[in-house]
């Protein structure tokens, strides 16, 4: 007994129970949610900004202020996009470096009262509303897969990785 | 007559002694006098707890009524009360392991009510297998346990404001805890589904009502990132994950996922919301740093601290806890002239890596204003910085990995207070709300 422990000690890999099995396939849709940088986990579906503010107003509002000002919530928009100034707001437009990251986040988090309430056309429209308060451009009226992954955030290049190796190209 | 014992010699400015001389002491704890013993009746207790039967036995304990007062302080936003956190007491704590209950919490949307039997973890994306665990599955894997503290990347972030904010030590720096967590290395699973060539990246998410998703680059998930199932020798707590989370040592409490659902192996970061948005520090320069996992040295004094009061001029212990979640404390020194010198803290034992680290020193307090601080050293050879120096570094803006040395102020009449040592002389910042909670 005592051999044997001293001989997985030695460099033998672990032994393990392997357990692990292969999940159903709703189980793998139910867990496929994640939306990558480069579109990668965008459904199917689209919204308009128009769509997007008539929702806000109903929905988003009452924490996140008037056209996204901010309140009780984040600040989305507005304020001082100056990130070199003494008072800087990071805003959406300001500051996150990625529009694929507000369909993510909308979609599994908000609204706090009813996350993964809204309907993938909502989301779309959702972050087109909010990218038009924050004057970034879309391709196209309507945000599907194809027109979100083609916006380019502003502050896309300003973040540098501390703990992790930052790709040479930018990404 | 017997001639008492020699004044102790200080060692550094303000009355600051030799952290030796609690060993001396000690040595002469051996004789005790024994009281001289009259009658039976005589010696009858006053203490009426030993004249009848205590309480019955408990299935589970709780603290002395009398403690009632050492809480979690909770700080959520009024619009969403699920959203905030609860701070550990640390100022009423000692030791180095923080009580499962009084552990710190950041919840970003409530604390799922988990049952165990439904909960699983599926591993999927860059693997060979994709692969679905059942919560008693795991139980079987093989566990490691550690001892690991665990910090909140906005812990202390009160300490960028212009002015010191005066409120208990743990109620500013209290998003740190340190516990005993047990649980399965990843690696094991990671291997079991088999990695792709190109994987790089684990997404991990929680299953609480914000899908908390993070990052987490695969070298630290192989090399001795946990899957933790139990906390100080018991099952995990709901509010710290019930039944998995995920334990990165000596990373910023983010990245330790909560009710672990899913780990999503990839080729690169999903840019999630609460690693681009949030816990990522803006600096002077308009640029950001992002993926700052490490978490600092530090140290606070936590006895006395701010908000307590001394009895007068005499001797005190002052004891605090350090860290790092780079690796172990190799020493902590105590100023109590504002930093113009430092004695040597005598380090509690155990002294681990990625843990707490308990200090104490002895100190003869003159009863004059004084300012006390203490500096923490890790063995990388990195040294806690002042708040002037971290401020010059980063800019005003970071909001997350505040790690300053802590002042208190001592008054005349022993009240501590917070301050800052050095003029404050940079420009306004944005007001940072220490107690909004929308990290």
């Amino acid at each position: 007994m005592c051999a044997s422990l001293a001989q997985a000690d030695a460099g033998a890999p672990p032994a393990t129970p392997r357990l692990g099995v292969t999940p159903h396939a709703h189980t793998l849709t139910t867990r496929d949610n994640l939306v990558f940088p480069d579109g990668r986990g965008l459904p199917p579906g689209s919204g308009t900004a128009a769509m997007g503010r008539t929702l806000f107003v109903q929905q988003c509002v009452a924490c996140h202020g008037e056209s996204g000002r901010g309140g009780a919530g984040g600040e989305l928009a507005g304020g001082n996009p100056d990130l070199t100034s003494a008072q800087p707001d990071k805003t959406i437009g300001s500051y996150w470096p990625y529009a694929t990251t507000l369909f993510d986040f909308i979609r599994r988090a908000m609204p706090l009262n009813a996350p993964w309430s809204l309907s993938n056309d909502q989301v779309y429209a959702l972050v087109a509303y909010l990218l038009d308060v924050n004057g970034i451009a879309i391709p196209a009226d309507r945000l599907d897969a194809a027109t979100l992954a083609a916006v380019r955030m502003p502050n896309r290049d300003g973040f540098r990785w501390i703990d992790a190796t930052q790709p040479a190209a930018p990404r | 007559m017997t001639l008492g014992p020699e004044p102790p010699v200080p060692v550094a400015g303000n009355g600051l002694l030799d952290r030796r001389l609690f060993l001396s002491n000690a040595l002469s704890f051996g004789a005790v006098a024994s009281i001289a013993s009259g009658s039976v009746t005589a010696a009858v207790p006053d203490e009426p707890w030993m004249r009848e039967p205590g309480a019955a036995f408990t299935n589970y304990g709780v603290p002395s009524p009398h403690e009632k007062a050492v809480l979690r302080w909770i700080s959520a936003t009024a619009m969403a009360p699920t959203n905030g956190v609860s701070w550990s007491p640390l100022h009423e704590l000692d030791g180095i392991l923080t009580p499962s209950g009084l552990h710190f919490e950041r919840h970003h949307n409530g604390v799922p009510q988990i049952d165990p039997a439904l909960h699983r973890l599926v591993i999927n994306g860059r693997v060979s297998r994709p692969l679905e665990f059942a919560i008693d599955a795991l139980l079987r894997y093989p566990r490691v346990s550690r001892l690991c503290v665990l910090e909140c990347g906005g812990n202390s972030n009160a300490g960028w404001q212009q002015k010191p904010i005066q409120t208990a030590a743990g109620y500013f720096h209290g998003l740190v805890s340190c516990s005993e967590w047990s649980g399965v290395p990843l690696r094991l699973l990671l291997d079991e589904a088999g990695l792709e060539a190109d994987a790089a990246w684990i997404v991990a998410e929680g299953a609480d009502a914000f899908g908390m998703t993070i990052s987490l680059p695969l070298p630290k998930a192989r090399h001795d990132t946990l899957l933790a199932l139990f906390q100080n020798g018991e099952r995990l707590r709901p509010e710290q994950g019930y039944p998995l989370r995920l334990l990165v040592p000596g990373w910023e409490g983010v990245v330790n996922v909560k009710w672990l659902r899913t780990l999503t192996v990839s080729d690169a970061p999903v840019m999630a919301r609460n690693e681009t948005a949030r816990y990522t520090e803006l600096q002077a320069d308009g640029s950001a740093r992002m993926f700052t996992f490490e978490m600092d040295v530090k140290s606070l004094l936590t006895r006395p601290s701010g908000g307590m009061q001394l009895d007068g001029p005499g001797f005190y212990e002052l004891s605090g806890l350090a860290w790092s979640g780079r690796g172990r404390i190799t020493r902590v020194d105590v100023s109590a002239d504002g930093g113009a010198s430092w004695a040597e803290a005598a380090l509690n034992e155990p002294v681990l890596a990625q843990c707490f680290t308990r200090f104490r020193v002895p100190w003869q307090w003159n009863g004059k204003p004084c300012v006390l601080q203490s500096r923490a050293t890790d063995d990388t050879g990195a040294v806690q910085p002042t708040r002037a120096a971290l401020l010059a570094a980063r800019g005003r803006h970071g909001y997350f990995h505040y790690h300053a040395i802590v002042s208190w102020q001592v008054d005349a009449d022993g009240a501590l207070s917070h301050t800052y040592v050095d003029a404050d002389a940079t420009p306004a910042a944005t007001a940072v709300d220490p107690f909004d909670a929308d990290w």
